[in-house]
Order: C-alpha cells, then sequence, then structure tokens
C-alpha cells in the first residue's frame, strides 16, 4: 500500500513532470525607501537573472552591511520554504513556524561566515535548517565535518575558489534535479524528506531496497555527469 | 594518504539529507574529512538539498512572524570572516595522528588519555555514541592481534584512524572503511608494528559465530 499522503498534490504532479517551469517567486518590497536602491542593485543582473542567485547575492551582501532589508528579502524566501520543509519531515505547524523563525535568526547571526565560493545560499541555508531540526526534534549532535581542521586531508588539487564557479555549478546541480527521471527524482526527494532509512523508503514505495539504492546512485551519477564528473565506481555493500 | 574504501554512496546522500543517525553521521563525518572524493560527493549532495528547498512551495507565516525575528535581531557573530577576503591558505597535510574533529568534539584530542576498557584479546574499547538505533565506539587493536571472528545482523562499518587492519576482503589503512552487511562474517587483523585505532559503528546487535566468539565477544559489554 503506497501512502504518499507526505507528498503534497503539488509536488506529485512536479515529480511525474520533469522539466516543469518553476513559478518565478515575485519578490515583495517590505520596509521603506530605504530599500530600493539596493533591490535596484540586487537586480542590475539580466532579466532572467534567478531568484536563486538573488538570494545568493542578497546573502553575501547581508554578511558585508547586516543590512535588515537584505535580511528581509532573505527572510520572505526562505522562511516560508524551511517551514514546508520541517512540516514535510513531521513538525507541528507551531513547531515548523518557530524552527523557522529560529533558522533565519541564525542567518542573520551567522551571515559573516557565508561564502558565496563554497555555497549558494540556498545550501547554505538548507544546511542551517537541517542541523536545527537535528538538534531540536530529534535531539541528537550532529556531526560536522570542519573545513577548517588541521586534521583534514586536503583537496588534490585546489577547487576553482570564485563566486562565479560556485554559481554554476549550483545551477547545474539545480538544473540537474528538475530534469531527473521522475523514478529518481521520487527517492531523491523522499531521502530528504523523510527522516527514515532508505529501507523504510523501500518499504513506502513497495520496491525493493535495492532499487531504491540503485535510483539514487543513478540519480547522482546523472548530477556529477551534468557537473562533468564521472560516475563513481562505488563499491556495493559486501 | 587517500582513503581506497569508502562508505557506500547512499550513506553521503543520508548523511547530506540529516537523515543519519548519530553514530553513523559521526563516522561518515570523520571520513569525510579524511577523504577528499567523499567530501565532493557529499558537497554535490547538500547543494541538491538546498536546490530542493527552494523549490518547496512556501508555507504561510503566521501574521507577527517576521515582526517577530525583526524584535530578536541581536548583534552578528564576532568571529565574523573579515570583509577582504584572504586567499584560502595554501593546503597544509594533516597533523598525522590528529583525530578528525567531528571525534575531538566527542572524545577530546588525545585518544591516549581516554578510559580505555580491556577486552580479552589485545583489545581495548571506549564507547563514543551509544543510542538504541546504533553505536559508535573507538577501538584499539594491539599489534598483530585479531578481533575474534563475528558476524552481523545489521550493518557494521570501521573506520581506520590509525595503523591499519586486514580482514579477508581486504587491507584497511587510515580513512578507509570497511563495510560489514547483514550476514557478513569477518576477521580483522591488525598491521604489525603500531596498534590500530579504529571508529566502529554498529546498527543491529551481533550475532556471533565459533566457539571464540561466544567466550569473549568484544562488541557485546552487557
Ligand atoms: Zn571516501
Amino acid at each position: 500500500m503506497l501512502d504518499f499522503s507526505f507528498i503534497s498534490p503539488d509536488d506529485r504532479g512536479r515529480i511525474a513532470a520533469p522539466g516543469h517551469i518553476r513559478p518565478r517567486v515575485v519578490l515583495t518590497a517590505v520596509g521603506g525607501s530605504d530599500l530600493a536602491g539596493r533591490r535596484q542593485r540586487v537586480n542590475s543582473g539580466t532579466s532572467a537573472d534567478p531568484v536563486p542567485a538573488q538570494m545568493t547575492r542578497l546573502l553575501a551582501a547581508l554578511a558585508e552591511t547586516h543590512d535588515q532589508a537584505d535580511f528581509i528579502r532573505l527572510f520572505e524566501y526562505y522562511a516560508p520554504r524551511i517551514k514546508t520543509y520541517l512540516r514535510r519531515l513531521g513538525a507541528d505547524d507551531a513547531t515548523a513556524e518557530e524552527l523557522a523563525q529560529e533558522a533565519m535568526l541564525t542567518v542573520w547571526r551567522k551571515a559573516g561566515f557565508f561564502d558565496p565560493a563554497k555555497a549558494s545560499a540556498g545550501t547554505w541555508i538548507f544546511a542551517i535548517a537541517r542541523n536545527l531540526r537535528i538538534d531540536r526534534l530529534r535531539r541528537e549532535r550532529r556531526p560536522e565535518l570542519d573545513p577548517d581542521d588541521p586534521a583534514l586531508v586536503p583537496d588534490p588539487e585546489t577547487p576553482p575558489d570564485d563566486a562565479l564557479a560556485a554559481g554554476q555549478r549550483e545551477r547545474t546541480i539545480r538544473a540537474a534535479v528538475a530534469t531527473l527521471p521522475p523514478e529518481q527524482a521520487e527517492v531523491i526527494a523522499l531521502s530528504f524528506y523523510e527522516d527514515t532509512p532508505h529501507s523504510e523508503i523501500s518499504t513506502r514505495l513497495g520496491i525493493p531496497l535495492g532499487t531504491v539504492k540503485s535510483r539514487l546512485r543513478l540519480a547522482m551519477n546523472r548530477i556529477r555527469a551534468a557537473l562533468g564528473d564521472g560516475p563513481t565506481p562505488m563499491e556495493d555493500l559486501r | 594518504m587517500s582513503a581506497t574504501f569508502h562508505p557506500p554512496e547512499e550513506l553521503l546522500l543520508a548523511y547530506a539529507a540529516g537523515s543519519l543517525e548519530e553514530a553513523s553521521a559521526l563516522l561518515v563525518a570523520c571520513h569525510l574529512t579524511l577523504c577528499p572524493a567523499c567530501r565532493r560527493l557529499a558537497g554535490q549532495a547538500e547543494a541538491v538539498g538546498g536546490s530542493l528547498l527552494e523549490e518547496l512551495a512556501p508555507a504561510s507565516l503566521s501574521d507577527g512572524a517576521l515582526a517577530a525575528v525583526l524584535g530578536r535581531l541581536g548583534p552578528v557573530s564576532a568571529t565574523a570572516r573579515p570583509a577582504v577576503r584572504q586567499a584560502p591558505a595554501r593546503p597544509q597535510p594533516p597533523r598525522p595522528g590528529l583525530l578528525p574533529r567531528p571525534l575531538r568534539d566527542y572524545v577530546g584530542a588525545d585518544s591516549a588519555a581516554l578510559p580505555w576498557k580491556r577486552l580479552p584479546g589485545g583489545l581495548e574499547q571506549v564507547p563514543v555514541v551509544t543510542r538504541t538505533d546504533a553505536r559508535a565506539r573507538l577501538y584499539r587493536i594491539a599489534p598483530g592481534m585479531g578481533v575474534p571472528e563475528h558476524s552481523h545482523g545489521g550493518l557494521e562499518m570501521t573506520l581506520v584512524l590509525a595503523g591499519g587492519f586486514s580482514d579477508g576482503h581486504g587491507h584497511y589503512g587510515p580513512g578507509d572503511v570497511a563495510v560489514m552487511a547483514d550476514g557478513g562474517i569477518h576477521r580483522p587483523v591488525a598491521d604489525a608494528g603500531d596498534p590500530c585505532l579504529c571508529l566502529a559503528v554498529t546498527t543491529a546487535p551481533l550475532r556471533l559465530t565459533g566457539l571464540i566468539g561466544r567466550l569473549f565477544n568484544p562488541f557485546l559489554d552487557l
């Protein structure tokens, strides 16, 4: 018996229709006229400038200026999405709202650590929301990699360290995710929106665990291929 | 020093998604410290998470949500990065013998100072994460000594932190992860020379095999 109640009807359509056009989010002006100048600056790119890229520039600007107007625009875009994310993972409405607010407070406090050369705003904020959920809802610690750890084995070659390359990488990943075959998009979405092992995804979908794993690997290989990385010869479990 | 044996890819994805339990997440975070290739994969998986977040339909917030948050905006973090970003430091070789940061956060920097509990067969252990769904323990195996043969009812992953061991499937050095799935049987033997330090995560009780295993099973500390 399949249970798709955790996927909204909207997303069921979305998953079944790769290559859909994501509705353009209209950013509403909040606050006074002091916003105008900044908004113009942020929107100075082409008219096709996607919202996620604008958000990354806003967050980078926030890191420098600590300007409330920048924060408000980030809040209006991300807080409602973080709330949806937490609702998907089982939080009730009040908790999801409280934690979404908390996550955005962390965004404000930690903005100085955001590095657009390393991640987009969406990825950086996703990690904050994810870790907050593990801490508050699952009451577990989140062991986190420290990129400045003296024990870290460095990358063999210095990765290109400019924001343009990082932005391009994130755009490529977004496009690759949007065009995954439906059955791969489904297991990827469940991996992120279900706090369950892959074995439970297998039970839910009524397909063998091996199929879940191979779909996940195929999906990640497609994303890597889009980035110009080859597939990884990952071993199967012995 | 580059790892040859890696955790299964879907575990890296689960780590990025935040659905992995704490013990396995600790092992993955330590492996990512030691393995640039998996670090890259985990970074890509995290970016998938960011992209999925942005695709979500926005939920409606309560009327006062923004005002409430604006009212709580405190000072920004004092250790924020400098306004002018410095060129990244030339990669330094990792400090030998230093435990990965995620593990240091649990047990401190000095593994020798831990309250090691001696087990038969030249084996010592320290519990690190003890939860019902999974456990992480540090093991120190004396040079040349073997862990009694055991099999697994669930998944066992062993990350080598120092020294090395062989188990009939391969030889594992620092950064390598030996994965034993359901029903696998192995008998790890530490390299001669230095003790082998490793972090082992078990996600289900083990079954014992062989008389030796029944006499003393290091993985059961009931
Ligand atoms: Zn690896």
